[in-house]
């Protein structure tokens, strides 16, 4: 498949307390990094409803990242544990659903990782990049300008 | 939402994001959104001219929603959200968009691209903010009483602090006297002072003072309710008595690892703890001038794979015994085999070097080749590695006394599952945060000090204990309460009492209950954090997260995957 020119949209879930300051500080360090992502903050990681990530990939969302505290460092004991539970529960369902479980990313960035939230973040693009737009939105006759 | 009224401010930040985002571009296009009735630019939105306009245009134009796109809501949403109550604004009707850390300052070199994002990130946070609803933050009494648990050194020390602030407190300790493991040590150091003239002035305060209830022998049987309001139940000598407390603090200590199956401790005799011995050394010290040689093992079952910790204080206490022995009896020969030893700070160095000076012997030995203790029904001598000159030793000891951790005290467990705070490695407390809340739980209203959270020595079991309670009494003094109104909350109508909610709440805030001959799930907003943890979990879509519910955040979803400008 010919990607030349390619810019996924991608939406990334992070928690108020680690991935989100995770990326405020990449930011203070003026990390740069591609401008595909945009970021909601929820308190946990544990808050991501399933239902969410399913919305964003079927109506046009070319991948989503959902980033939260390390597990052992979560604000709110073990929130993270029922998300890493429940995430590798959605991937397996993507695939059902025809959406390449790959679009879907889970990662633990802590507070002081700034250089780990851009890392994550340039290679989770190219992951998108290589994989295409998603064939979703074409289906659903949204309007994918590219 | 039809009647909603819109306000947008976008924020230069002087050149922080006006020199990368077309900030007055992100304005005009929020003013083509649905129900955006006003937007402008500010220099600096956070200066008194930024948030003058902001309470200005909630009056002229009667905003009834507030989005403000700036810097991160980690460090300036609490300073709009009062803008906005100042104006008369419900505070909960605010939104902020992060286009500075999020946005500018990473996309530097892309203006274009950083812009349209921008736009994007402002069309999101205005499809959210008209779902917003108003909130009241729950407010509840705090009780000006207390509960300690356990009567070490940690637990009299937050006893008497709070005592002599003039809270009520119910002392609580499992055994028959006062002390904890102190009362069985010799002397302290790095003083060398004797721990029973320490601990018993303490003791006579505690058990003397007017505002201090003691409980002993007794344990915790039961824990309901939250911060503030605590119900308790305390089994006193067989008997159950119920007390109200507004405020816990956990001091249980903890015990000495009794290092059965190392260095045949329990088959020969003279193989001793250092607690054991100081138990002697407390009797006489006579007896040591029978004395010749005496090998001190530091490290015994800990630093390993079942116990990988450092029990912190222990190397001090084995230089202390060493030094003892060696003055009580000159002519001995006094080793102490440790794998590192730890004597931080100015008086630990000092105290170290001075028992090396008095002519403690100090080796060191590795954990793959440690130390042998050998001998026929009592110790003869030890052979010794010392890794430092790579030589072999074999020195006659008729005493021999091994240097073991602190373990968790044995009902931690039963204790954690009342108080609905975690336990950690090795079965010890776990903090709220290490660095940044050392003396809290998680849970709001629950304290901790001493070496029930990790080993420490007398000082540190101190300083914690007076932290702890200066924690204590922050709510207290004030009397009340007041909670974030970013709780959970069950639409009883959907809710089909099936529990997941329950089991998923980290802090057991919620409870499966009957009101009006419904069964129903339902938050208890003292004890909720707002993690929304349960909102996701939920089956039925019963229960939602204020501020964060799926309406607010499927239409950020839903905006974005419309606007998304991506190209």
């Amino acid at each position: 498949m010919s990607n030349n020119g390619f810019q996924p949209k991608l939406l990334a879930f992070c928690c108020n307390w680690c991935s989100y300051a995770g990326a405020d500080l990449a930011g203070v360090s003026r990390l740069q990094m591609p401008h595909n992502l945009r970021v909601i903050r929820v308190m946990c990681s544990g808050r991501v409803s399933p239902e969410w990530v399913i919305k964003a990939l079927s109506s046009g969302m070319d991948g989503v990242m959902v980033l939260g505290c390390h597990i052992g460092d979560c604000h709110y004991i073990d929130g993270n544990h029922r998300t890493k539970k429940r995430f590798a529960i959605l991937a397996k369902l993507l695939g059902t659903m025809g959406i390449n479980p790959n679009r879907l990313y889970l990662d633990w960035v802590s507070a002081s990782e700034g250089v780990k939230f851009q890392d994550v973040v340039i290679k989770f693009v190219d992951r998108i990049k290589e994989l295409g737009p998603t064939p979703i939105g074409a289906y659903q006759g949204v309007k994918v300008d590219r | 939402m039809s009647d909603a009224r819109v306000g947008v401010f976008v924020c230069h930040c002087g050149t922080n994001i006006g020199g990368v985002v077309d900030v007055s571009a992100v304005a005009q296009y929020a003013k083509t959104l649905p129900n955006v009735v006003w937007a402008e630019t500010n220099l600096y939105t956070c200066s008194e001219g930024g948030l003058a306009s902001i309470r200005e245009k909630i009056e002229e134009h009667k905003l009834n929603r507030v989005v403000v796109a700036a810097c991160t809501p980690r460090t300036h949403e609490p300073l709009f959200k009062n803008t906005c109550e100042e104006a008369g604004l419900n505070r909960y009707l605010f939104e902020f968009v992060n286009i500075r850390e999020h946005c500018s300052w990473i996309h530097m070199q892309e203006k274009e691209d950083a812009t349209q994002k921008a736009k994007d990130l402002v069309a999101m946070g205005i499809s959210k903010v008209q779902y917003l609803d108003p909130q009241q933050e729950y407010e509840g009494d705090v009780f000006g009483s207390s509960m300690v648990v356990g009567g070490g050194i940690a637990g009299m020390t937050s006893a008497l602090s709070l005592a002599n602030q003039g809270y009520e407190v119910h002392l609580v300790e499992r055994e028959n006297e006062l002390g904890g493991l102190l009362k069985g040590v010799h002397k302290l150091f790095p003083t060398n002072a004797d721990a029973h003239k320490v601990i018993t002035p303490i003791i006579d305060k505690v058990k003397a003072h007017k505002n201090i209830k003691l409980h002993m022998p007794a344990l915790i049987n039961d824990v309901k309710g939250f911060i503030g309001d605590f119900d308790i139940t305390i089994d006193e000598n067989g008997a159950d008595s119920e007390v109200k407390v507004g405020t816990i603090i956990v001091a249980t200590g903890a015990q000495e690892l009794k290092p059965v199956g190392y260095h045949h401790y329990g088959e020969l005799e003279n193989v001793v703890t250092q607690l054991e011995l100081e138990g002697r050394l407390k009797k006489d010290e006579k007896w040591l001038h029978h004395i010749k040689g005496i090998a001190i093992i530091n490290c015994v079952g800990c630093r390993n794979a079942e116990r990988s910790y450092c029990s912190r204080f222990c190397c001090m206490t084995a230089v202390k015994n060493a030094w003892i022995l060696k003055e009580a009896n000159p002519k001995s020969r006094v080793i102490v085999l440790h794998h590192d030893l730890m004597a931080y700070g100015v008086e630990f160095e000092e105290y170290y070097r001075k028992a090396m000076e008095a002519g403690v012997l100090f080796l060191r030995y590795d954990f793959a080749n440690p130390p042998e203790v050998i001998g026929k029904d009592k110790v003869e001598h030890v052979k010794i590695h010392d890794e430092l000159t790579d030589s072999h030793l074999d020195v006659a000891c008729d005493l021999v006394v091994l240097t073991t951790p602190l373990v968790s005290a044995r009902d931690n467990e039963p204790v954690s599952k009342m108080l609905k705070v975690p336990l950690g490695d090795g079965m010890f407390f776990l903090e709220a945060h290490v660095k940044l809340r050392p003396v809290e739980f998680a849970t709001d209203g629950v304290y901790i000090a001493g070496s029930a959270r990790w080993p420490v020595d007398i000082a540190e079991s101190i300083s914690q204990g007076y932290a702890a309670a200066a924690k204590a009494a922050i709510p207290m003094s004030s009397g009340k309460i007041k909670v974030e109104a970013i709780t959970s909350y069950v639409n009883i109508e959907q809710c089909v009492a099936c529990g997941t909610c329950m089991l998923a709440c980290p802090f057991s805030a919620i409870t499966v209950m009957d009101s009006d001959g419904r069964v129903h799930a339902q938050v208890n907003e003292a004890m909720c954090k707002g993690c929304g943890t349960c909102v996701a979990t939920c089956p039925s879509g019963a229960i939602q997260q204020k501020g964060c519910t799926d309406q607010q955040i499927l239409s950020m979803i839903n905006t974005l995957a419309e606007v998304g400008g991506i190209e």
